[in-house]
């Protein structure tokens, strides 16, 4: 951990300073990385970390401040410099064409050429030799399209060291991966560190900055807070630190006192555009009172059964049924009737209307019903009235003329589930519902779906966090390349074992259950 | 009526239909080009009159209609120019940008016409571009007469959709150009020039789609009339994307439409029961058949239309 | 796709008028710059726009007339945006109209002319809502972009009603365009002896309705959904692809209106080409207007005075009035581009970064 060679620093940010308009994403932060060691940076959504990593790979150029590698002074006015400087980062929204080959993907930029055209046969040969090296299996030939998420992150991770990056990035490189894919995803960056690479990675799970790091910088609103050694730590000092106060890591669950079944999901089946099956004959229900959890690495089928619920896609067979009754009309209205109430996984696609302001997105999916319509007109004050409240209730900041594209990311997510749950809906479809949402708001939305349980409402959660979704559903199901592969009460899992079924396997059945409660941690952790 | 299908697609009728396919081709590519790069390119119309403007202006002043091919090609990379300035560098949307081009072109020539020969409807005559005749080929029958004798775009615009073909996809920087129509952001990730490449390929499109005009203009009338591309800018679209933005489908695809455009002349020139505008209208109409019957089926460049890099605030995390 | 700013937004309609007059502002210069290229007299050239267009009691009425259609379709290219389309073929959709318009009245010569007129409208507005229509639901069912189906429809409208009228309907004599319609079917005058008749009532109501629909009406906030963001319009429970033909249709149909309010208060018969462009400048005029309804009326007074100018700069400066479809052409181009407003721009608003240089290589 200690540097050898004559520079202690191989990475040295100094005084960065970075604002966009009237927003300040960095504020005078300082970042010290040591040669050989893998660092944590540390903080909540929106917090500084990516904007303070895209400054050191060049995609953003700071406002005022110094950039050391090795002790040298350098300037990094794009990826160019940076990769010159032997940086590489892995995003975390994958930077690949899904419909180019793996090959194609790796050499761009760098492309080996005979003759005047594209030597693939080259490129395959480059990238299995360097593939081998670091025990990154990747097929040059397959399209990223094709491949497991996983797989994705290996082919962006080679990307980088194809590169020669002896400082890794790495930007929230777990939150698509299921356990056994983290612990992967940890052998490798061991492995990376064995052969003399630096490794910084992003994150705002604190279990991960604990298991994985050396050395953790806590941010905290665009300022740099503190850094310590892992070893010097632990969980609850570096949640006060990035949050700034003392934060309860738990949310309470009492048990559940199940009602009536009010969601019905009876052999739905779904197909996509070309007639691939992408939901196969599931079959669910959620009772009053009652969260059931639906686990599952993105795209087996989460978002389909999303829609299928949600009536923005069709069912090629099977029965929904809410409050027992089929919905009368097609489309997101007869559910909506029938008193199902949907957070969408993608806030900003389909949400919230960004540019139109946030009092009309406060009654988005409800405007041509009472008190808010009245044959066909739009009765203004009784939005504002109801818009107020829902602002205050979940302590929104922001102006109801404004376009909702001027709240952060985590108010308007806030935004979102207090209209949803506004008219106390029986029945709540909550995907993803805290995703880039700071910890207070992921402390008070858990919270508010709580309440909603103990009142009475059935919920199904689709979350790709595993800790969300063992600390609020009562039950757990894996959904695995569209299938239901396993249903339980959520005691009667370990994130290992769940991990093992969201990944198609079927764990061994353990002679005696781990230690570590199924329903611990919460918010962040 | 026999006799009548026989006429039709008389070996006259294909000849034609290649020679018209010239400038919807050559727009066609250049659609393509633009669009792999992630630029909605609207203003062929435009390039097209462009083109084919500055090639009878520079014939008129020189006599020699190769220097009008000349200017033809530096008046398109102009308006390519304009267009990337638009669409890349101020960030107009693609499509309006396109319109608008297209409207200001339109008007520019026009005008031009007047300004400069007085006349509104159509220049005077100049020297039109030479008829090249391929020896040995010529004498072939059949493929002979299909392919013998030709205005020298002609032989280029079939030997440019292949090569355009090679160049997206077994060249580096096809390579860059298509991960920039692609996926953007992963093309600046890795220190490609994502705003430069799409420069280069608009002005490159430019020079393609006003060849198309020279071709209209010096190939085959030898005089520039108003707004003389009637259209086949939009065609030329279609043709893109029937063809799924690959060069070798857009020249297929705007064989097509020039075969229903040569038929159309065709059968006006026979004793024939259809009235003229009816007749007239066909390519049109087979422009909206066929972009409705292919649309479904296709798969754009992912990010074409996108402006990179992408307005921050709405959406950042 | 114009930035979005939705109608009822009023906050910042000062900005988007100040970068309107800069996009016509700058559209003039570039003229101007072309004018002096060319060898003529800025000062001679745009003296006589002025004064064909204001300069005195027959021009402004010119100004006025050249207005009127352009109220029509601008407002129908501004509806047909605030839905997230493009409508460019106000053009045929107003020769479909004027052409059923002229009919109409032709074939009921003996009714009330409040009926007749009425009626006559109503058909010119069924034939362009149909115009519509058809790129609609082709948008809306398989994805064939509107901007190629409408203007290939122009084409086609242009080319049938030609055709129509030289076989079917034409009048005798050397010029193709039908008989006279009756004197009941013709727009009474709204100031006597000038050609300015109730049309411009019809467009100003017209404004007034789809202004109110869009701001206080469930329906208009569908449209917006559906223009700014139709995943969240179908998460609201839109019907998306109804909507998308409905509003083509009904964009159709304001814009078929100019044809037909032409056809029975200037024209009075159905002329072969009788539209000098009406439908193209009219997406000058919406955009120039940022697409809100009430916007459409200064703008189309700017357009209607730049056609009525042209005339006059083409007759006693000699400069070919095309020059007009120029700056048409520039205003769009520098309307449309954001980052132009931005250069000029010294505080963002919001978390929007003034110029987006992150990441530009």
């Amino acid at each position: 951990m200690t540097a050898t060679g004559t520079e202690p620093w191989i990475l040295e940010m100094i005084d960065i300073h970075k604002r966009f308009g009237p927003v300040v994403a960095n504020d005078g932060v300082h970042l010290a990385v040591a040669r050989g060691e893998i660092h944590c940076l540390l903080g909540e959504n929106g917090a500084g970390k990516s904007t303070l990593m895209k400054i050191l790979y060049g995609l953003y150029s700071p406002d005022r401040g110094e950039i050391r590698i090795r002790g040298q002074r350098v300037a990094i006015r794009s990826p160019r410099d940076a990769m010159a400087a032997g940086i590489g980062m892995v995003h975390q929204h994958f930077m690949l064409v899904d419909r180019m080959t793996v090959a194609e993907n790796l050499v761009a930029g760098m492309e080996p050429v005979r003759r005047g055209l594209l030597d693939l046969d080259r490129a395959r040969q480059q990238v299995q030799a360097m593939a081998a090296r670091y025990g990154l299996q990747v097929d040059p030939d397959a399209r990223v399209q094709d491949l497991s998420v996983g797989q994705q992150q290996r082919v962006e991770i080679l990307k980088a060291l194809m590169r020669r990056a002896d400082i890794l990035i790495l930007d929230e490189p777990t939150a698509v991966l299921t356990p056994q894919e983290v612990d992967e995803l940890f052998q490798v960056m061991q492995q990376l560190k064995a052969d003399g690479k630096t490794l910084i990675f992003i994150t705002h799970k604190l279990r991960e900055t604990m298991a994985f790091s050396d050395r953790v910088t806590v941010l905290r609103g665009g300022r740099h807070v503190g850094t310590v050694r892992t070893a010097d730590t632990s969980p609850e000092a570096l949640a006060e630190m990035m949050v700034g106060r003392q934060v309860m890591l738990r949310v309470s669950r009492p048990p559940a006192k199940p009602g009536e079944t009010l969601l019905e999901l009876e052999r739905v089946s779904v197909v996509d555009k070309r007639g691939q099956p992408r939901l196969r004959h599931v079959t669910l229900s959620v009772r009053s009172g009652e969260v059931l959890g639906i686990a599952g690495v993105e795209g087996n089928g989460q978002l389909e059964l999303e829609e299928a619920i949600a009536g923005l896609r069709p069912l090629a067979g099977g029965r929904i049924r809410i409050g027992g009754r089929e919905p009368a009309q097609p489309g997101p209205r007869g559910r909506r009737a029938l008193g199902l109430a949907h957070i969408p996984s993608d806030r900003l696609r389909r949400g919230l209307a960004a540019p139109l302001p946030v009092a009309r997105n406060g009654i988005l999916g409800r405007h041509w019903q009472a008190p808010f319509a009245r044959r066909g007109l739009l009765r203004e004050r009784a939005i504002r009235d109801h818009v107020g409240r829902l602002l205050a209730s979940f302590q929104i900041r922001g102006r109801p003329d404004a376009p909702a594209a001027t709240l952060s990311g985590g108010n308007q997510q806030k935004l979102v589930v207090a209209r949803e749950l506004a008219d106390s809906p029986r029945v709540i479809l909550a995907c993803q519902p805290t995703r880039g949402v700071d910890v207070g708001a992921i402390a008070q939305i858990h919270r508010e779906l709580l309440q909603r349980r103990a009142a009475g409402a059935a919920i199904l959660l689709i979350s790709a966090d595993l800790d969300e979704l063992m600390a609020l559903s009562d039950r757990i199901a894996v959904l695995y390349e569209g299938e239901i592969v396993t249903e339980g009460p959520t005691e009667a899992f370990t994130k290992q074992q769940l991990g093992l079924w969201m990944a198609g396997q079927r764990p061994v059945p353990a002679a005696a259950k781990d230690s570590a409660p199924a329903k611990e941690g919460a918010a962040g952790a | 009526m026999t006799d009548a299908w026989e006429v039709i697609f008389h070996i006259n009728t294909l000849t034609a239909a290649l020679r018209l396919a010239t400038p919807i081709a050559l727009a066609a590519l250049a659609g393509t080009l633009s669009e792999r790069a992630g630029v909605i390119n609207l203003g062929l119309e435009g390039k097209l009159l462009a083109g084919a403007w500055a090639a009878v202006y520079a014939t008129y002043l020189t006599g020699a209609p190769w220097v009008g091919v000349l200017a033809a090609v530096a008046a398109g990379m102009l308006v390519g120019a304009l267009l990337g300035l638009f669409a890349v560098g101020l960030r107009a949307n693609h499509v309006v940008a396109g319109v608008g081009l297209n409207i200001l072109l339109l008007g520019l020539t026009t005008w031009l016409m007047q300004v400069v020969w007085d006349s509104r409807g159509t220049s005077p005559t100049v020297a039109a571009l030479p008829r090249w005749t391929i020896p040995g080929l010529r004498d072939v029958p059949l493929l002979g007469d299909l392919l013998g004798s030709h205005s020298p775009l002609v032989y280029f615009t079939l030997l440019a959709a292949p090569l355009l073909w090679v160049v997206l996809f077994k060249t580096p920087v096809g390579l860059r150009v298509r991960m920039i129509g692609e996926h953007p952001e992963a093309a600046d990730t890795l220190g490609i020039p994502v705003h430069r490449l799409q420069y280069l390929s608009l002005l490159a499109a430019g020079g393609l789609a006003a060849l198309g005009g020279a071709q209209l203009a010096l190939g085959d009338l030898a005089w520039f009339s108003q707004n003389m591309s009637a259209g086949r800018g939009y065609m030329a679209l279609a043709a893109n994307v029937f063809g799924q933005w690959n060069p070798l489908g857009s020249l297929l695809a705007s064989l097509l439409f020039a075969l229903t455009d040569a038929m159309q002349m065709r059968i006006q020139t026979l004793p024939n029961p259809w009235p003229t505008e009816l007749v007239q209208m066909l390519p049109y109409l087979l422009t909206i058949a066929v972009l409705s019957g292919a649309v479904r089926r296709s798969r754009p460049p992912a990010a074409l239309g996108r402006h990179y890099p992408p307005e921050p605030g709405a959406g950042a995390p | 796709m114009l930035d979005g700013t939705p109608a009822g937004n009023a906050r910042g309609w000062l900005r988007e008028l100040a970068q309107s007059l800069g996009a016509i502002v700058l559209a003039l210069l570039a003229g101007a710059a072309l004018l002096a290229a060319a060898g003529y007299s800025v000062r001679d050239a745009y003296w006589s726009l002025y004064q064909g267009a204001f300069g005195n009691v027959y021009s402004i009425a010119d100004t006025l007339l050249n207005a009127i259609p352009l109220l029509f379709t601008g407002l129908a290219v501004a509806l047909a945006f605030r839905g997230g389309l493009f409508n460019i073929g106000t053009e045929g959709q107003m020769y479909a109209a004027a052409l059923a318009t002229a009919l109409t009245a032709l074939a009921l010569p003996g009714w009330p002319p409040l009926l007749l007129i009425t009626a006559s409208l109503l058909a010119g507005a069924a034939a362009g809502a149909a115009w519509g229509f058809v790129p609609g639901f082709l948008r809306a069912r398989t994805g064939a972009h509107e901007v190629i189906t409408t203007i290939m429809l122009n084409y086609v409208a242009i080319l049938l009603t030609t055709h129509l009228v030289k076989t079917r309907f034409k009048a005798p004599g050397p010029v193709d365009q039908t008989a006279l319609i009756p004197a009941a079917a013709r727009l009474p005058e709204l100031v006597p002896a000038t050609r300015l008749t109730w049309a411009i009532v019809v467009a100003v109501a017209l404004i007034a309705l789809v202004d109110w629909v869009l701001r206080k009406s469930s329906w208009g906030m569908d449209l917006e959904l559906v223009g700014q963001n139709p995943s969240a319009a179908a998460y609201a429970g839109v019907p998306v692809a109804a909507r998308t033909a409905l509003t083509m249709a009904a964009s159709g149909a304001i814009a078929g209106l100019a044809g037909s309010t032409l056809v029975l208060g200037v024209l009075h018969r159905f002329i072969t080409h009788f539209s000098p462009g009406y439908g193209f400048t009219g997406i000058a005029v919406a955009l120039a207007a940022r697409a809100r309804p009430w916007g459409v009326v200064p703008a189309a007074l700017l357009f209607g005075a730049l056609q009525a100018g042209g005339l006059s700069m083409q007759l006693f400066a000699r400069i070919p009035a095309d020059l007009i479809t120029v700056i048409q052409g520039l205003v769009i181009l520098f309307v449309a581009a954001p980052g132009l407003a931005a250069l000029f721009r010294r505080r963002a608003r919001g978390p929007v970064p003034v110029l987006p240089r992150e990441g530009t290589r």
